[in-house]
Order: C-alpha cells, then structure tokens, then sequence
C-alpha cells in the first residue's frame, strides 16, 4: 500500500497511456470499418463551431456593410470592364459551344458516358483542424443540408478536396494537401495518369507516373474521374517541378490551381449524373458526316479583283457551260458546326477542278452532269446577298475595349 | 488549508482556478487554435492548447491534475483533426504531467523559466507526437530539428504572454 501510494502518481500516468494507446490502437485497426469516436468528435465539434460560426458572421456581415454600402470606389470603372468581359466571352462561347455539339455527337458515337455537376451547395469556411498534421476546414453545412461524406469540394479556381465527415450542421473537409488524401489526376496534355497526393509539408504531388515519360512543367493537371468522387476534368493545378522519384516513378510538384490557404467560400458538389452522351440535333448523325467534320474543310475561294463581293454560293458550277441544278443538302447534323480548331481551314486554297466546300462544312453529295459529263459537284446558290459565314468558324476577336474614364 | 511543497526549504506557491476558467480558458485555446489559422496563416506554428496545459500544470503543480488536464484538451483538439483521437491526448498527458512535476520543483514564475520550460516541452510534445504518429498510426512525417526548435521558441514567445494572462486568472489555494 505504501508503494502504491509513493507511485500514485506514476501508476495514473501510465494507467492514462494505456488507456489512450489502446483506443488508438482500436481507432486504427477500425479506420475503414466504422466511427468509433464519433461522439466525442460531434461533442467536439458542437462545443467549438458555433463560436466559429458566430464570428464568420460577424466578420461577414461587416465587411458586407462596409463593402455594399460604404466602400464603392471604383464600381462603375469595374462595371464597364466586366461588360467589356462578358461581351469578349459570349463570342467565345459561341465557338465552344460548337466544339461542344461536335463533342457530344462523337461521344454519342462512341456511346460514351458523360459526367457533369448537377448541384452544388455553397458553404463557408467556418474553422480548421488547427494542426499541421491535419489539413482540413470545417464548413457551415452539414447533414441537415443535404452533405455527405466522400462529397467533392470545389471552387472556381479548382478542387479542394472532399468532405470526411458530415455533422448534422458542419462538416470536416479534407484538403488535397493532407498526406492521407489521393485524387486521381490527368494530365492535360500527355494524358497522363497518376495519384495526388499530400505531403506532410503540406505540398501536392503527383505519384504513380513512370519515370520514363516526359512531364514539362507548367502542364495542367486535371482530375480524371478514377476516385469515384471528383468528376473528370476539373483543374487540380499545375506542374511546377519535376524530378525523379523513388522506384520507377517521377516525383511530380503540383501547385494547387485554388489557394488552399485562403479558402473563404467553397462549393459542394452534391450530385455528379452520369448520362449518355446526347447529341443536339433533329436528324441522326452518321458516322461520315462526323469523320467529314473532322476533316479540314476547304473554304470559299476569295473574290478576285472581278469578281468583288461575289459570295462562295456565287461561284458557278466548275463545269463551263453545265446547266446543273442545285442539289438540295442533306439534313445537317447541327447547324453551324465547326471542325477541329486545331486546323485552320480558311488559309487552305481549293484545288484545280474542284470546287469550294458548301458553307456547313460537309462535302456535297456528287450529282451526275444533267448533261451526262463526268460528276461535278454542285451547291445550292443563294441569292441573298448576304456573306455566309465560313464553314470553320473563325475564332472570336477580342473587341476593341472601351478605355476606362 | 493551503496546500504547499517545498523545493530545498523554498516555499512553493500552489495555485488554482476557478471552474468556469478552468472550462472556458482550454475551449477559447482550442477554438482560437482552430479559427485563427484561417485568417492568421502562420499561426498554425503556434500550439495554443499547449500553452495552456504547461500554463495550467505549472501553476497547480499537481501531476494528477496535470495529466487529467493534459490529456482532456489534447482529446478535444485530437476531436477536431481527422486523425484517430489520442494523438494530441497522450502527448499533452505527458506535457501535462511532466510540467506539474517540474513546477514542484523549480521555481517557474519568472519569464525567462518559462521560457526555457515552453521550449523544453514544446519539443517533448512534439517527440511523443512524431513517436506514435508514426510508430502506432502509422503516419509519414518528416522530423526537422531546425523547425522543431524554430517552433519552440516561437511558441515559448507567445507562452510568456499566455502566462502572464493566466497569471490574472489563477487564485492562491
């Protein structure tokens, strides 16, 4: 007795150890299965996020006082920029919604399935882990609001990282740079595929890549839709250094296309579908007139000195002297379409004997000569004097912007 | 009845805190630990909960207290990481046991004790940590001593302040 009391001390300490070196050892062993310790962490949680939530709103509604009311310098200059921004980006997506259709109706071909992000719910970041062995943010959703584990955590910048756990009005978002995470990544040019994953310094790298591939730095790194969790395609970042890794396997720097240290508010991706590629267009798409898209087409010849404001549906059939009818086109797959962007068609010239293509881009059907000559290649001929646009849709100029007063 | 020790004849003081401080100074640490990162960046070098166990134990200097102290804060700020809970909790059990038995036996009001004190344990919080984060859990973590030590003093900066604040808020026994 004596003993036990001169070690009373010593004997709680090591009674506490054990006591918490066996429920880690527990913790450990049940990581993948279950929640051991969830209440104590909702406990934890709720004793600490409505402080968090409180000053976040606090801060928040100040800085919207200050902001909307008060401190408007400089709207009006920013408002004609933004108008400028959105005029130069309608013309742009003009051009990328034909790329789009094109997209779809090859997928459609290949009976691919498409992902895309059918809801998302904005939270704000509310608090963080507190530990650098631990990098993770709480959000001021939870449960309540429809989120759960193993949601994707995006920006407009890039991805984030996924909720781990979801309380009933928070929850613990684990960020790409935690060394227990993994995203699988694509590389945007090589095509390459490999692992992010998080460091203990709090860097991204990407693994899994054969150290005999070539990775130039500054290549975009995509998420590629392997996890099940983030949909392909969205920005991780980029590369910033390459060198060589352990075993057979490059080590790949990424920086993160978000700025994980200033996350303010964030997206929760809550519904990815999945869906048959459909193509938007009455008629059926063949497969010739797809592989006729993407082949370059021959634009209209350019008016000779003569022959001033004459259009491409004013060029004569090539035949001298045929009196061949114009032949109706066949129904298009979509109106407008424009080939691959990677070809620039409108410097090609067309060749001796042949004719320019029709303005959709697609070859004309041959008709037989009326007169029985050889078969010539014949467009229906508008009489509106107006220019048709080219079949490849020349890329959008950036209008001349109005200079800020 | 005052409870007091002495260390080489010196009397030592004992001290202790009132209920309400004894809740709310560890959860404030716990909660600044967690929200002040996010607008302060590198205050994620800082261990406020740390602070405040070698804070606490020293001023009461009872192991017991010490390490019951220790761990609670650890197993709330081990609550809020995704990391299986006790990492935190057996580190700050044995900064919380080992401070309390130290106070016993130096004389810690000083700031440059303190300061000295706030390094020591910062580094033996972290040598426990890195043990069985990679020993027991099984986490890849880098050891760097010049961070390590960098850290410890940062923290043994901002410890002489927190001191001094628990310093207003600890009553004589």
């Amino acid at each position: 007795m004596d003993v036990l009391g001169r070690y009373r001390n010593l004997i709680v300490l090591v009674g506490v150890l054990f006591a918490q070196v066996l429920g880690l050892a527990v913790q450990v062993k049940r990581t993948t299965d279950s929640e051991p310790t969830r209440l104590i962490r909702i406990w934890a949680v709720g004793a600490v996020t409505p402080l968090e939530r409180m000053l976040v709103w606090v801060q928040t509604s100040t800085g919207n006082v200050w902001h909307n009311y008060f401190y408007l310098r400089g709207v009006r200059a920013e408002n004609r920029s933004l108008k400028a921004q959105i005029e130069r980006m309608s013309l742009e997506q003009v051009r990328i919604s034909q790329d789009a259709d094109q997209a779809r109706r090859l997928q459609a071909l290949l009976a691919f399935k498409e992902q895309f992000i059918s809801q998302t719910k904005a939270a704000q970041v509310i608090g963080s882990s507190g530990s650098e062995q631990s990098r993770s943010l709480y959000i001021d959703k939870g449960e309540n609001d429809g989120i759960k584990p193993d949601m994707a955590v995006i920006t407009a910048d890039g991805i984030v990282g996924k909720v781990l756990h979801a309380y009933p009005s928070t929850s613990l978002v684990l960020l790409i740079n935690d060394q227990s995470s993994g995203v699988g990544a694509i590389l945007e040019k090589s095509r390459l595929q490999g692992i992010l994953k998080g460091t203990s310094a709090g860097e991204v790298t990407l693994e899994k890549v054969m150290s005999d591939e070539t990775v130039p730095p500054g290549e975009m790194v995509l998420t590629s839709g392997g996890d099940g969790i983030f949909p392909k395609g969205l920005l991780v970042g980029r590369v910033t250094k390459v060198g060589a890794g352990s075993d057979l396997f490059l080590n790949i720097r990424v920086r993160p296309a978000a700025d994980l240290s200033r996350l303010e508010e964030v997206l929760v991706v809550t519904k990815i579908d999945e869906r048959q590629a459909q193509p938007e267009q009455t008629g059926a798409a063949r497969a010739v007139d797809i592989l006729a898209e993407r082949l370059p087409s021959v634009p209209p010849k350019p008016p000779e000195n003569g022959e001033k404001g004459a259009t491409p549906e004013s060029v004569p059939p090539t035949t001298p002297g045929s009196d061949a009818k114009p032949k109706a086109m066949p129904p298009q797959a979509s109106g407008g379409s424009a080939a691959p962007t990677a070809v620039n068609a409108t410097k090609l010239a067309p060749a001796a004997g042949t004719a320019p293509m029709p303005p959709s881009g697609k070859p004309p059907v041959p008709k037989a000569n009326a007169s029985g000559g050889d078969a010539v290649r014949v467009f229906p001929k508008k009489v509106s004097p107006e220019p048709v646009p080219p079949a490849v849709a020349p890329k959008p100029q950036a209008p001349v912007q109005d200079s800020p007063q | 009845m005052a409870i007091t020790t002495y260390t080489s004849g010196e009397q030592v003081e004992v001290y202790r805190f009132s209920i309400p401080a004894t809740v709310l100074i560890p959860l404030a640490a716990v909660f600044l630990q967690a929200w002040l990162p996010l607008r302060i960046h590198f205050f994620s070098v800082f261990d406020l909960p740390l602070l405040v166990v070698i804070g606490f134990a020293t001023a009461r200097r009872s192991p017991l207290a010490g390490l019951v102290t220790g761990g609670l804060i650890g197993i709330l700020q081990d609550a809020l990481t995704h990391q299986p809970i006790g990492l935190y909790g057996i580190s700050k059990t044995v900064v919380g046991f080992g401070a309390s038995s130290l106070g016993i036996k130096l004389d810690v009001e000083n700031a440059g004790a303190r300061f000295l004190l706030t390094i020591f344990f910062y580094v033996v919080h972290e040598v426990v940590y890195f043990m069985i984060a990679r020993g027991l859990v099984g986490l890849h973590m880098a050891w760097s001593w010049p961070h390590e030590f960098l850290s410890g003093i940062a923290n043994a900066l901002l410890g002489v302040f927190v001191f001094l604040l628990l310093d207003r808020v600890k009553q004589r026994t």
